[in-house]
């Protein structure tokens, strides 16, 4: 079991998400870094589409906030993590927004649960006063 | 007021001459723009200014009598987007008329220092007046072209080709968000109507990424293409976008899907009764026809 102190953060980047063009950028940036660092063309698309669903989440449902990238290093093992904040109100269900087609906004209901299958680690902190938080993590 | 107005149109002449060879010493970039354009943009609101509708204060830049000021500052700043100046600059050629007028303003007004500092500073609100005016102007007129470019880009992005007769192609190539999905839908809808068509392939090859939102959009169009009577097929879905698709838990099953266009023309043209064959004897090449003869 990984703990904490291991992981090195080898590089990072905060891009922020308030409008439609900043989801363009988001997946520009994620794809232009695991090109970079030699991620499987499969794990590229995996993790772009998983960073496209959680920063529309956070434009959408929160009102917007910003995206941090970090590159991770345990020993030889790389890996990217994303964190998604924002400052909306919240999940008031997070069990039920996690289920597959559960959505409130006329979509597919997929954003969240897809994005946990897409990538290996999956986090979720919600409150009304400080908003919603999601990281996700890929292990190469 | 009327002193420094009239001031001004005696001293025309000088007055472009000093401000044209100030512009030239903080120039950056003396070849986007040629020194006659210049001379004339200057020479125009010189003019202009000079010549005011009665009644028409230098105090009050937003009234009705500096209309056509106003006019030629935002005509100005459009030939500027045009040739590449920055938004600096632009605004520097109005801050430039600053020092010849406050030079005239002081070898001619004689008076008293109360007078003086009133008309330098009348002088002074005016021009900056001007210059945030042009200023927005060069932001108004970059928005248009951008806004141009969108629209530009849109429909060029979204051509329906037909195959075949009856069969349809949509090769949709970038990202599909909402504006764009609707444009894809549209103008397919729009063909099948107009060339009687029973077969749609939509071709996903240029979408670089297959999240909710585009399935979802992709899912719509191809409902109401089946609405219309024609059938949909999606092709072009490269296997890191199968897997990604899977994963994410996006139910295509009702849509005929192939990996390849060449594929989906295939089906459609079996499904519509027809087959591609080989001509016996015709798979060497064609010989080049001998030279010189006509």
């Amino acid at each position: 079991m990984r703990t904490v102190s291991e992981q090195i953060i080898t590089r990072s980047e905060v891009l922020p998400i308030r409008t439609q063009i900043d989801l363009v950028h988001v997946r520009q940036r994620v794809r232009t870094w695991l090109s970079e660092e030699r991620f499987t063309l499969i794990d590229q698309t995996k993790i772009v589409t998983a960073a496209s669903e959680l920063a529309r989440n956070a434009l959408e449902h929160g009102g917007g906030g910003e995206m941090e990238m970090s590159l991770l290093a345990v020993g030889a093992r790389k890996g990217i993590r994303l964190k998604f904040s924002d400052h909306g109100p919240g999940i008031a269900d997070i069990s039920k927004a996690m289920k597959d087609g559960y959505t409130t906004a006329g979509g597919m209901g997929l954003g969240l649960s897809g994005s946990r299958r897409l990538m290996s680690e999956f986090e979720i902190q919600s409150s009304p006063e400080s908003g919603t938080v999601v990281t996700v993590t890929r292990w190469k | 007021m009327v002193k420094l107005l009239k001031m001004m149109r005696e001293n025309q002449e000088r007055l472009l001459t000093d401000w044209l060879n100030g512009l030239k010493a903080i120039a950056q970039r003396r070849d986007l723009i040629s020194d006659v354009e210049v001379r004339e943009q200057a020479r125009k609101i010189l003019t202009l200014i000079s010549n005011p509708p009665p009644d028409t204060v230098l105090e009050d830049f937003s009234s009705e009598g500096w209309q056509t000021v106003r006019d030629q500052l935002m005509a100005i700043s459009i030939s500027r987007v045009a040739h590449g100046s920055s938004p600096s600059e632009t605004a520097q050629f109005l801050f430039s008329l600053k020092p010849p007028m406050f030079k005239l303003i002081r070898e001619q007004l004689t008076t008293t220092p109360d007078e003086l500092f009133r008309e330098i500073d009348v002088t002074n609100n005016f021009i900056d007046a001007m210059a945030l005016h042009i200023a927005e102007s060069y932001i108004e007129s970059r928005d248009k072209v951008i806004a141009r470019q969108q629209e530009e880009m849109l429909e060029l992005s979204t051509p329906v080709v037909t195959l075949w007769d009856g069969i349809l192609a949509l090769p949709v190539i970038g990202t599909l968000d909402s504006t764009r999905a609707q444009m894809v839908m549209e103008s397919l809808l729009q063909a099948i109507v107009q060339t009687n068509s029973r077969f749609a392939i939509l071709d996903i090859t240029g979408v670089p990424t297959v999240d909710t939102l585009v399935a979802q959009h992709l899912l719509k169009t191809i409902t109401a293409a089946r609405l219309m009577g024609a059938e949909c097929i999606l092709s072009g879905i490269r296997p890191q976008i199968a897997q990604t698709i899977v994963h994410l838990g996006i139910n295509l099953n009702d849509i005929v899907t192939r990996s390849k266009l060449a594929d989906a023309f295939r089906l459609a043209l079996d499904r519509s009764g027809r087959t591609v064959t080989q001509k016996p004897g015709n798979h060497t090449p064609v010989t080049a026809p001998a030279a010189g003869v006509s």
